[in-house]
């Protein structure tokens, strides 16, 4: 980018620097980066959601999103409730208390009428329900607890609601939760095995690096995609932390090459040759010395994986690999969205894939940004 | 040539064995006993025995990988644990469907990422080539999902411009009637990465003083891209191409779980979702080996075009 570039020189004129004192990487990429416009509106989007992820999680908002607050499918309240809808469900049985259950006339019924303990029990073919008892009590109860809600159930929400009356924009926060702690967490152990099988392989070199360079080989021969679903296959377990560690076991394979890479050039550097002067062990020399040298690399690797992984997450979970049932992700309310749009309802469908497509949007360019600033040579 | 050929080909059994090595620990070792899924929810310890016993893991380690080695090298994996259908007969008649897709896709997207890449780049900075660029960047951000669910949606369901699914007998009707909305959506998806990466690699070429002596003496500008640049800019270009192609076998899956095409790749998620462990451990192993194959045809590739490269 010529821009940043003519915009860095100005600034770095302008700056008052204390002599003496030359700024350091750090100081000099977040320069660089701040010069950069596209990359500060990246940057304040992926805050805006780490913001939401943060509040989230610690359940300030949508901690609620699994209340069923409207009706079935209730349009946007842009669009306006779908009137004649709400018309004919009112004149047919007010108050309506379950629109998905068929069975809440009749369970209305059964609970009004006192005493008809063997009636119900016999059905038309003239044979007695052994359960019947316990199932009434199960559905009065269930009744109960509906009840509750159905007085509040509203036409219209904001952004729509699913099929069970969640509201999407809470939802959508709630998915964003999942997806993106999936793609941060996983990233970070991506990068730090990455790293450390990196640093063993290109600072000892000779056997260790033969014996990681093979298992590199072995890992990079088998495509990303079917390495997951291999892995998935065998785990037969779901979970947020499954999910995790699969991609973190199979997406190593960049930050180790990088950095293995960077550990070849800086071991033979001066530096290294005066710690190992002054007697500091292998382990000393690998992480204190070399990889403060080296981190700014680790640092693009995990923002790159950040975005691989989300788009995995979304895949795995829309195929149902991913999330539980009961835990919302991205993927999973897009693999709601797929049977909802032939009814006509788009609503969560965008709302999941604008989510997701501002934020990843917003990542890649931070990442390419990041990288042009760390690395000014690198174009 | 032979002698080079031999030499990388023997360099590939250590990955290879890495490879099979890999497989059998996650499927043998991680994925725990096979026998209680294949009996079903109403078992006996009899019939797990049985099962464990025809299965050959009552056997030692040792013995079992030494079967898994049999399998791969003589191709029989025996038969799918949920269809009962035999493995190489599965593969076998799953590629052609695939391929029906996939090679179409390849071959197009490969073009028009080329040709674009070749417009862009050499108006580098330019309005075009930024938006392309910022264009390339929003359409990788949003979920290959959204794009085959909405372009089913809307190009088949709502325009009946397609079949909304579905696979016929013929060759021809296949590839024009069943894989035409497919490969159109697979192209929508792969060319902007494609793009944004072969636009790089033009880049590094447009500056080179060969382009500015062929400049110099009159070459047109037609021709300055498509002759030299381009068959400069074409290692990476088919290093990219030939090391993605054995990887889009698989990830063409959804694609034809949407679409109902009976590929490969559908084949490997319904195995991945009923645990049909022999069908993934195959897929597996094969694709593996079919990456490794095509990474030494892309370095054949190299001298045939460009003969400065050496192959040692």
């Amino acid at each position: 980018m010529s821009t940043s570039i003519s915009t860095n020189s100005m600034n770095s004129s302008n700056q008052t620097v204390s002599p003496g004192v030359s700024p350091g990487l750090w100081a000099l990429a977040w320069r660089r980066l701040r010069a950069d416009k596209i990359a500060m509106l990246a940057m304040s989007v992926v805050a805006a959601f780490l913001v939401v992820l943060v509040l989230s999680a610690s359940g300030l908002i949508a901690s609620d999103w699994e209340q069923e607050i409207a009706m079935s499918y209730a349009p946007p309240g842009f669009i306006g409730a779908d009137a004649v809808k709400t018309e004919a469900i009112k004149a047919e049985a007010p108050p309506p208390e379950n629109p998905l259950d068929p069975l809440a006339d009749v369970l209305r019924e059964l609970r009004k009428t006192p005493g008809n303990q063997q009636s119900p029990s016999v059905n038309e073919y003239g044979v007695p329900d052994p359960l019947a008892t316990e199932m009434k009590e199960i559905y009065s109860e269930l009744a109960k607890k509906g009840k509750a809600v159905v007085a509040e159930r509203v036409p219209t929400l904001p952004f729509g609601a699913d099929k069970w009356g969640h509201d999407i924009i809470k939802k959508t926060i709630k998915g964003a939760e999942t997806s993106i702690v999936v793609g941060l967490v996983a990233a970070f152990l991506a990068t730090l095995l990455g790293t450390l099988f990196g640093a063993i392989s290109g600072y000892f070199g000779g056997r260790v690096d033969d014996l990681f360079n093979w298992f590199y080989s072995i890992f990079t021969s088998i495509p990303y995609l079917l390495l997951i679903l291999s892995v998935a296959a065998v785990l037969q377990q779901k979970g947020v932390t499954t999910i995790i560690l699969i991609l973190a076991f199979t997406g190593w394979t960049g930050p180790f090459r990088l950095i293995r890479a960077e550990y070849m050039k800086h071991k033979n550097r001066e530096y290294v040759w005066a710690a190992d002067a002054i007697g500091a062990s292998h382990f000393r020399k690998m992480f204190i010395h070399i990889f403060p040298n080296v981190s700014h690399v680790a640092l693009v690797q995990v923002s790159i994986l950040v975005v691989g992984f989300i788009k995995s997450e979304v895949i795995l979970s829309f195929l149902g690999f991913g999330v539980p049932v009961g835990v919302v992700s991205w993927g999973s309310m897009l693999n709601e969205a797929q049977n909802e749009l032939i009814l006509g309802k788009w609503w969560q469908l965008v709302a999941a894939t604008a989510a997701m497509a501002v934020l990843v949007t917003a990542f890649s360019l931070f990442t390419d940004a990041l990288r042009d600033a760390l690395d000014p040579k690198l174009k | 040539m032979t002698a080079y050929i031999l030499r990388r080909l023997w360099q590939m059994a250590p990955t290879m064995l890495g490879v099979i090595l890999l497989v059998f620990f996650l499927f043998n070792w991680v994925g725990g006993d096979p026998a209680y899924i294949l009996a079903g929810k109403m078992s006996n310890a009899a019939q797990i025995a049985n099962i464990r016993t025809q299965l050959g893991i009552d056997q030692p380690y040792y013995v079992q990988l030494g079967i898994f080695i049999k399998q791969i090298v003589t191709f029989n994996f025996g038969t799918s644990w949920s269809t009962g259908e035999a493995i190489s007969s599965i593969i076998t008649t799953r590629l052609g469907p695939s391929l029906t897709v996939l090679v179409p896709l390849t071959i197009l997207e490969t073009l028009f990422a080329i040709a674009l890449a070749l417009g862009i780049a050499f108006k580098r900075g330019s309005l075009t080539d930024r938006s392309v660029m910022v264009a390339c960047t929003v359409g990788m951000s949003i979920s290959i999902l959204v794009y085959i669910i909405v372009g089913q949606y809307f190009f088949a369901y709502k325009l009946g411009l397609f079949p909304v699914q579905g696979w016929g007998n013929s060759f021809a009707e296949n590839l024009f009637k069943y894989s035409a909305l497919p490969i159109l959506i697979g192209l929508a998806v792969s060319v902007a990465p494609s793009l944004r990466l072969f636009r790089t690699f033009v880049l590094d070429e447009v500056n080179q003083d060969y382009v500015r002596t062929a400049r110099a003496k009159g070459v047109s500008e037609s021709r300055i891209k498509w002759v030299h640049v381009l068959r400069n800019a074409s290692i990476p270009i088919i290093t990219h191409v030939m090391s993605n192609l054995p990887a889009l076998l698989v990830g063409s899956f959804l694609i034809e779980r949407f679409f109902s095409i009976p590929g490969i790749g559908r084949e490997v998620i319904a195995a991945v979702d009923s645990s049909d462990f022999p069908l993934i451990k195959a897929v597996t192993v094969y694709v593996a080996a079919a990456t490794m194959l095509f990474n030494l045809l892309a370095d054949l590739l190299y001298q045939a075009v460009d003969p400065r490269v050496q192959l040692k």
